[in-house]
Order: structure tokens, then sequence, then C-alpha cells
């Protein structure tokens, strides 16, 4: 399948969004809105829940699902608060010792003027510092768009799967041909250029896993649910100071030449 | 009724058609003299470098390159440079890498758009970053990530501070996904060696955007930046495609992040030196 309509899956209407991924693989799911610095940003959703009997911290972008949804958050583009917001909750975890999942869906950070007067890249500059080092799991999985910095905030993490037909970028396709070729029409070339597809990605190394979409949406909440489970008591073996340095060497293998 | 335009000054010749010079950067050797482009006066090339690349009339800060950065920095024959030989290479097979590395190699006598190492800054040991505006405006590709994150393990190891001096155009879109994961590698780097409890200061020039914003260039534990410097996430063009409104005055300058509170201080280039000195001093580095 070309690297395009990849693109155009990931970003269907209709397609299932972190609020589908929270009520199907978790239980007793319980919202903690706001940043308690300035307001609460729709675009992120967070809370604790019960993964199976496990405690865990559930963190995920959320682009809405009818109109009137996607416009209270903002289509999944967060504000600085949405960041700060996911950044208090992760320091809960670590308090609590509860492993964190995060849900990465959206085109990117917000650009606008409050956005940039409140700080929007020192909030994901403070969330790529402090997660590199949180003492519990952290397992990030992108469901449909990883769009460059405002993604990253939510996948600096142990483990980064992809839903088979997402897609995880730099730079959106249009953004880069727009730059490129000073025409976004060109955005299928850019996209078959800038390798983002779960497939190239896995070939890549940047991530782990790649959730296969062929049996339907249930069978991958099941996969997703199982995989978590595994992973997570896996993990919660680990000495904390070798999780770090796992976690710190799986970036730091990246252009290490 | 009066004609419109009676009064207005007739024109000529010697007036009418002058065409403003564009800004030429400060740093061709060719060129006597250049316009400064914030009150329109001539500079003698030779003079603009003496005096730091700032305007002598109106203070403005010229884009200078890293090597005329460090030699403000730096004492005298105390730099010693790290990774010189790291050189990108086209991991992706984007079209025209190639051909736009060799020319910014070319146009900037650099082989990355950072040059990292370590120097006395009034005889205190410090390791340093300085970022290259002339090698694809100081974007991050994995070489530029990987030299800082190898000057900050060398701080770490030598418990030395780290000076970064940022500017950049944000990640490097030829390198695609693999420049994204430099804000996590440099961010993991910057966390050890602040969890050794070692001193980061970072300096903002013009221009800060994008990933470097989003990752080191705001993980300062002290943030400064030079007078007029652009510091913002998505760049003003971006924003005001996505709100379709014009953006008002000074915003993302240096004065409106001093104001915002994202930033500690901004500081003149000819008082930067003692600056440092001071803060490094403060933190007991000797």
């Amino acid at each position: 399948m070309a690297a395009y309509d990849i693109v155009t899956k990931a970003r269907a209407n209709g397609r299932a969004t972190t609020k589908n991924y929270i009520e199907n693989i978790f239980t007793d799911f319980i919202e903690l809105h706001g940043d308690r610095r300035f307001s609460d940003d729709n675009a992120v959703i967070s809370g604790i829940a019960f993964l199976d009997t496990t405690p865990v911290t559930v963190i995920g972008l959320e682009k809405g699902q009818d109109t009137k949804d996607k416009i209270s958050r903002n289509f999944g583009s967060a504000q600085p608060e949405g960041y700060r917001k996911a950044l208090r909750q992760m320091q809960l975890a670590e308090k609590f010792n509860r492993p964190v999942i995060c849900f990465v869906d959206t085109s990117g950070a917000y650009c606008g003027i409050g956005a940039e007067e409140r700080g929007q890249g020192q909030a994901i500059a403070e969330c790529l510092y402090n997660l590199m080092t949180l003492k519990v799991p952290v397992i990030s999985i992108i469901i449909g768009e990883g769009g460059s910095g405002g993604a990253l905030a939510l996948a600096v993490a142990d483990e980064v799967w992809m839903l088979e037909n997402s897609i995880y970028s730099v730079i959106s396709p249009e953004g880069c041909a727009s730059i490129l070729w000073k025409d976004s029409s060109k955005a299928a070339e850019a996209a078959e250029c800038l390798k983002l597809t779960s497939k190239e990605l896995y070939k890549l190394n940047i991530i782990d896993k790649v959730i296969s979409e062929k049996l339907g949406q249930k069978q991958s909440y099941e996969t997703i649910k199982r995989l978590l489970l595994e992973t997570i008591n896996a993990s919660m073996n680990i000495d904390e100071n070798d999780l770090l340095e796992k976690r710190y060497q799986r970036f730091r293998k990246f252009g290490n030449t | 009724m009066i004609r419109k335009g009676i009064f207005k000054k007739p024109k000529i010749a010697l007036e009418g058609n002058i065409k403003q010079s564009k800004t030429p950067s400060a740093n061709i050797p060719n060129e006597m003299c250049v316009c400064c482009p914030s009150c329109n006066k001539m500079l003698f090339n030779d003079e603009l470098n003496e005096n730091l690349v700032v305007c002598s009339y109106c203070n403005h800060h010229f884009r200078m390159n890293s090597r005329q950065r460090l030699n403000m920095i730096a004492d005298e024959d105390s730099f010693i440079e790290h990774n010189t030989d790291l050189k990108s290479e086209n991991i992706l097979d984007f079209p025209n890498y190639d051909k736009k590395l060799k020319n910014s190699q070319l146009e900037s006598s650099e082989n990355e758009a950072v040059i990292t190492g370590v120097c006395k800054i009034n005889s205190i040991n410090s390791a340093i970053f300085v970022m290259e505006p002339y090698f694809m405006m100081g974007s991050m590709g994995t070489v530029v990530g990987e030299k800082i994150t190898r000057i900050f393990e060398f701080a770490s190891e030598n418990r030395l501070p780290v000076i970064g001096f940022c500017v950049s155009g944000g990640a490097r879109m030829q390198e695609g996904i693999l420049s994204l994961m430099q804000m996590a590698k440099v961010s993991g780097a910057v966390k050890k060696h602040s969890d050794n409890r070692l001193l980061y200061i970072t300096v903002l020039t013009d221009p800060t955007m994008g990933g470097v914003t989003a990752s080191f260039a705001m993980q300062g534990d002290i943030i400064i930046a030079e007078p007029n410097a652009l510091v913002g996430f998505a760049g003003p063009r971006v924003i005001e495609q996505t709100i379709r409104q014009k953006l008002p005055d000074g915003f993302q300058k240096a004065e409106y992040l001093l104001k915002t509170g994202f930033i500690n201080d901004i500081v003149e280039r000819k008082k930067l030196k003692e600056y440092l000195t001071k803060l490094l001093q403060l933190h007991n580095y000797k």
C-alpha cells in the first residue's frame, strides 16, 4: 500500500480514538482533569484505571468523535496545558508506582498565539525531560497520527508500538511537500520520502511492535490488552535503574554512528 | 477640489528609486558594507565584526556564525573541539539532501550544524556547544543530536557545566523520524547531566524554533536570550496560516518571552562573557 493511503487511513473519520481504546482495554477508568496551572485541555484525556487487576495511569491525545466533540477537543491538537496535565499525571503515576500507558493520536501540538504565549515548546520539552527518568514502566501506542513534537511528548517510552495503519513523522507530508517543492499537493510523494508508516518505522527500529488491524478493531483491542499485560508484568520485575538505563539506551542508539 | 498629492515633495531622480539594499549576511567577506535591517544605516563590515556583529547605532544583533561566537566567549586558544569529523549521511535517501549537505558545508565551512567541545571562560573550564546558523539554519539531524548528546555525557563524566548556544529552525526534515528522535535522545542526556547536579545554561539566539525549542533549548537551569531573538515552537508564518490573522508586534521575541516568564534574562552580546563568568562563579565553578 502506498504511504499516502496509510496517511489517509490514519486520519479517517470513524477511526477508533483514545476514548474507544480506554473503554475497551481498561476497567473502572476515572478521568482526572486539569493541569492545576491554567485550564483543562480536552485534547488530552488522562486518568487511572485497571488493566485486568493492575492499576495503571492512562494518558491519551483525543481527536474527538462527532463534530461537536472534535471541536471541544481541538481535533486532538493539544495546548501547553494538555502536556502539563499529562506530566502531572505521569508524576503521580511515579509516586504511586503505576505503569503509564499513552495513546498518541494528533496531527501535532496546536500552533496559535495563546499556545506560544503559554510556552508550547517549554511544555513539550518538560515532558521529554521528565519521561526520560520516570521511575515506572512507560508504554506508548500510536493509534492514528503521530505528528512531530506534539506526539513525541507522549512517546518517550520503554516501548513504542504502532497500529498497522497509523503514521509517525517529524512533519506532516503536506508541510514537507510545501517546504520541499512549494506545493502541498505533492504530499503523496513526500509521504514516501518521510518513511512514516509502521512498516518502515519498524525496519528503522523506531518502534518495537506493529499491531495488526487485519482482524478488525475488536481483535486489536484484545491484542493490545494481552501485550500490555505481558510487557508490564515483565517490566515490573526489572530493577528501577536498569529500566531507566534501558530507556536511555533505547533513544541513545538513534544516530549513534 | 485639491488635487491629490499637490503637497507632496516633488521627486528628483536622485531621491526616487532608491532601493533599500537587502540585508546581506554579516560574514560575507567580499562586501565592504552592510545595511542594518533595523535602522538602515550603512555599516562597514570590518567595524561590524569588531563590534561583535552588533550595529553600533541601534544595537541590532546580527546573526553570528558559530566560530565568531566561540571566539567571543572562550579564552584565546582554550577551545578543544570534539567529534569534528562527524558528518551527516542521507540515511533515508531523501531527495536532494546530499546536495544540500554539500552546499551547507561549503557555505558555512563547517561539517555540521553544531560545534562542540571544552573551553575556558575567564579561566573557568566549561563544556560548550554552539549551533551554526549558516548550516541548514542550524537544523537538528542525527549528527547534531549525537554531538550535543556526547558533550553532555562528557560533561557529566568530567563534572563540567554546559553552556549551549542555540540557533535553529528545528528538527531536520530530511532525516525524518530520526531527527525527531534526537529531541528525546538529547533530553535524556540533559536530564542525566542535571541529575548529577551540574549546571546547564542555554543562550537562545535568533532564531530558536521548533524541535530545538521543544527540547534542550528550554531545558536549561538558566535560560537567557540575546535582544530581539525570535524564540518559539511554531514559526510565525505557520501560525498566521493556521489562525488566519496577523500576529501582534514583538510576538515570539525575546522581550516577549521575558514578559511571559519563559526566559530568565536578556543579555547583550558585549556583556555576555562577563555575565556567563559570574553565573559560573555563583555555581562554584572555578
